[in-house]
């Protein structure tokens, strides 16, 4: 059986625009700062948690492909390049990386503008608008930023598919189509948004960013982790609700115990949350919960819960750690993380070169 | 599990089409749109789902809905959730759901292609959050019913099954990426069967997108023509039930069908524009004619992506021209996209069943407008209705984004 490691991870989260900022607001154990975001027509502001700016002007801006585009692909292009750093460092031509991006909502701040204008005046809508409106911009400019990046594909879900993106990403790296596989999810904020999900959740705090796992089957570019199982997909249906679900997406997953963590989507609301914690009940392990943390990141949430555990097994404070994703509307799946032994870090230099070429 | 995977089955078994369902602007099921098809019919007339006062081109392959959606395990209450995308949806998966035969299961994955889901249902969210903020009503069932896999998961209990459901958005590329990547599912041994196609409805965010970008035709949608002015927006479904060549024998199931290669690339030339050579589509080609392990002269119809705008059909007709090499001048090619517009999400899925029909039909469809070829054409473009023998096809879908996509189908006889 092929073995699957992490070689790489990225993150944009209201924490900052790398995994260490993650870390520490994580480590932290306290919720970052909530912002207003004005509601055309309403006294009362919506609540967000925006991404900070980054601290100096990402660089990869310069890029023709990406000079008009929304804070999504900006989001997205940071999160790739930080994740395939190490396995990219170097090599002319790097990799073959197939590029999964998942989303939920997707570009809505373009979409936003460009329907805006549709409204005012059909005949003036900007052209430069409606390309970055679809799902499959933010792939396209990772792409073109990677180079060699044969297979790319976008995926939409509720944040539980994230994992049906990393199964997706295994696929192929099995069939020897691409060398790493990219797995993205990304979400940016607009009052929109933050609107339609107040309907489901009047306390909600909405929140973008991106994630992003870098997975290979080569054991040389391994930064200490490995994926050890995704449970299949327990979708919701007329005949099985999200409890059930839930249920049977934790029976796939292992019983777990003090050296393992448990990473939920947890966000103190009981009536939302009950399918998820009725399902890990029996979990007596250390557990972390970032959306009370982070907010409702929707599609970026899984991805930071992931590159979070990664992070955490990496540095060799648990030996496991598992990722449950129970979605809003769609379907319950798990995610398991274990140590692999060795990292990158611990190979000698002419290994590692070699591992960089091969 | 979805991980660890199961051994891939070696050889991988052989996928099959017992179902399948189309809806587009030139009718409701397979009858109507293969004689529609057969006989170059257009489906193009004035829009009239939202206000085009103000748009260059005022025009659009809209199909006439029926009044009620079908009737399926949907209780009245939840019909009246569905959008204009769903109810097309819905019309192509019973279709292909009775033709194939299946019975309720609480295993059969999904995987759909779109680009905009419930975008219906989103512009009228916008709107009435913006002109109306206090008023609530409606707006929690619009933020969620707009989403695509919630669109799915109302197919599969109208029909009476339960499955994952995965939602592929690759722009136009989507119906192709998603029938492909179930095609994979199968060869993989994930599955036995899958119901799987791509749908899109008119909406006026798209319509207005490609209206802004000049690419929509002000006089008539005319793929590899010299003349050509652009492309012409529509809206469609094709849902297909793929599984097993053991599974549907062992059924007794008629078999439509098989699908024998799939092909996916990438162009990083530009968000919009494809590379002047068409090299990925050229290469799209090239990997599903590998996985079909057949050549290009075996090819007897290409369904191409052809939109019929410059620089589209300029790129894709070298791209063919290479890839057939000296069997090109026997290569029959046509876009079928002159009758229904442009499909978006739906485009690659009704192309697919397109390239059925004439399998099923031993007919071409043909480019009723087509005039003077594109100086970029060495192959035929199929321009008046034709009887032909037709083995094996393969149709082409490109997305803005660049990814790419290519499916061979062969004759089931």
């Amino acid at each position: 059986m092929s073995r699957v490691f992490v070689c790489g991870l990225g993150s944009v989260s209201p924490a900052g625009w790398t995994v260490e900022a993650l870390r520490d607001a994580l480590a932290k154990d306290k919720p970052l700062p909530i912002q207003p975001l004005a509601r055309p027509g309403w006294q009362k502001p919506l609540q967000i948690r925006p991404v900070p700016n980054p601290p100096v002007r990402p660089s990869f801006l310069t890029h023709p492909h990406l000079r008009r585009t929304s804070p999504i692909a900006h989001y997205a292009a940071a999160a790739a390049l930080n994740a395939v750093k190490s396995i990219c460092n170097g090599r002319n031509p790097g990799p073959r990386i197939g590029v999964v991006v998942c989303l939920q909502s997707g570009c809505v701040q373009f979409s936003f503008r460009f329907f805006e204008e549709t409204l005012e005046d059909a005949a003036t809508a900007s052209p430069l608008l409606f390309p970055e409106t679809v799902f499959a911009a933010p792939a396209s400019h990772v792409a073109a930023l990677l180079k060699n990046t044969p297979l790319v594909c976008t995926l939409a879900g509720d944040p539980s598919s994230y994992a049906q993106g990393l199964a997706l990403g295994i696929d192929w790296l099995l069939d020897g189509r691409v060398d790493a596989c990219l797995v993205l999810a990304t979400e940016e904020i607009n009052w929109l948004l933050a609107d339609a999900l107040w309907h489901f959740n009047h306390r909600a705090v909405i929140s973008g960013g991106a994630g992003a796992l870098c997975l290979s089957l080569n054991p040389e570019w391994s930064s200490g982790v490995e994926l050890e199982l995704i449970t299949d997909a327990h979708p919701y249906s007329a005949r099985v609700k999200r409890e059930l679900a839930a249920k049977a997406m934790r029976a796939q997953m292992p019983p777990g115990n003090q050296a393992e963590i448990l990473c939920d989507g947890l966000n103190d609301r009981p009536r939302a949350d009950a399918a998820e914690a009725g399902a890990w009940a029996d979990w007596t392990g250390p557990r972390l919960s970032p959306k009370l943390i982070l907010g409702e990141g929707m599609m970026a949430m899984p991805a930071w819960q992931c590159v979070a555990v990664c992070d955490l097994v990496a540095s060799g404070k648990f030996k496991a750690g598992n990722v449950s994703l129970v979605g809003a509307n769609q379907q319950a799946t798990g995610i398991r993380f274990r140590s692999a032994g060795r990292t990158i870090s611990d190979l000698s230099p002419a290994t590692k070169a070699g591992s960089l070429t091969s | 599990m979805l991980f660890p995977k199961k051994s891939f089955p070696s050889p991988p078994p052989r996928v099959v089409i017992t179902g399948a369902g189309i809806v587009t602007s030139l009718g409701l099921g397979w009858k109507q749109n293969a004689e529609a098809f057969r006989s170059g019919k257009t489906g193009f007339r004035p829009v009239t789902l939202f206000d085009v006062s103000r748009q260059r081109v005022k025009t659009a392959a809209e199909m006439d809905l029926p009044p009620t959606p079908p009737r399926t395990r949907l209780t009245r209450r939840e019909e009246k959730r569905l959008d204009r995308a769903g109810i097309m949806l819905l019309l192509a998966a019973q279709e292909a759901w009775q033709q194939s035969g299946w019975k309720t299961c609480d295993d059969l994955p999904v995987v759909l292609g779109t680009t905009a889901g419930g975008m219906a249902l989103g512009e009228d969210y916008f709107r009435q959050a913006v002109n109306l903020p206090h008023r609530q009503r409606m707006q929690p069932t619009r933020a969620l019913y707009y989403q695509a896999q919630i669109q799915a998961g109302m197919v599969e209990d109208a029909l009476g099954f339960a499955g994952p459901v995965t939602i592929v958005s690759n722009a136009c590329a989507s119906g192709t990426n998603a029938i492909g990547e179930a095609w994979e599912m199968i060869r993989r041994g994930q599955t036995d069967r899958v119901l799987t196609g791509g749908y899109d409805a008119l909406s006026q965010m798209g319509f207005t997108g490609f209206n802004s970008l000049q690419l929509i035709s002000p006089t008539c949608c005319r793929p590899f023509d010299a003349h050509r002015d652009g492309l012409a927006i529509g809206e469609g479904v094709a849902v297909v039930a793929l599984e097993t060549l053991a599974s549907a024998k062992a059924r007794g199931a008629e078999i439509l069908g098989e699908i024998t290669g799939y092909g996916a690339s990438m162009d990083r030339h530009h968000l919009t524009q494809p590379h002047p050579e068409g090299d990925a589509a050229y290469q799209s080609m090239q990997l599903a004619c590998a996985s079909a392990q057949i050549t290009a002269g075996e090819v007897d119809y290409v369904n191409a992506h052809g939109t019929g705008t410059p620089l589209n059909d300029q790129a894709e007709a070298r791209a063919i021209s290479r890839w057939a090499g000296h069997h090109a001048g026997r290569l029959a090619v046509s876009s079928t996209k002159a009758g229904t517009g442009h499909l978006l999400g739906g485009a690659g899925a009704v192309e697919a069943v397109v390239c059925l029909m004439s399998l099923r039909g031993q007919w071409l469809p043909p480019e009723l407008a087509f005039e003077t070829p594109d100086p970029a054409c060495t192959f035929r473009i199929v321009a008046r209705p034709e009887e032909a023998p037709v083995k094996v096809t393969l149709s082409n879908s490109f997305g803005f984004g660049g990814v790419n996509a290519t499916l061979i189908m062969r004759r089931w006889a």
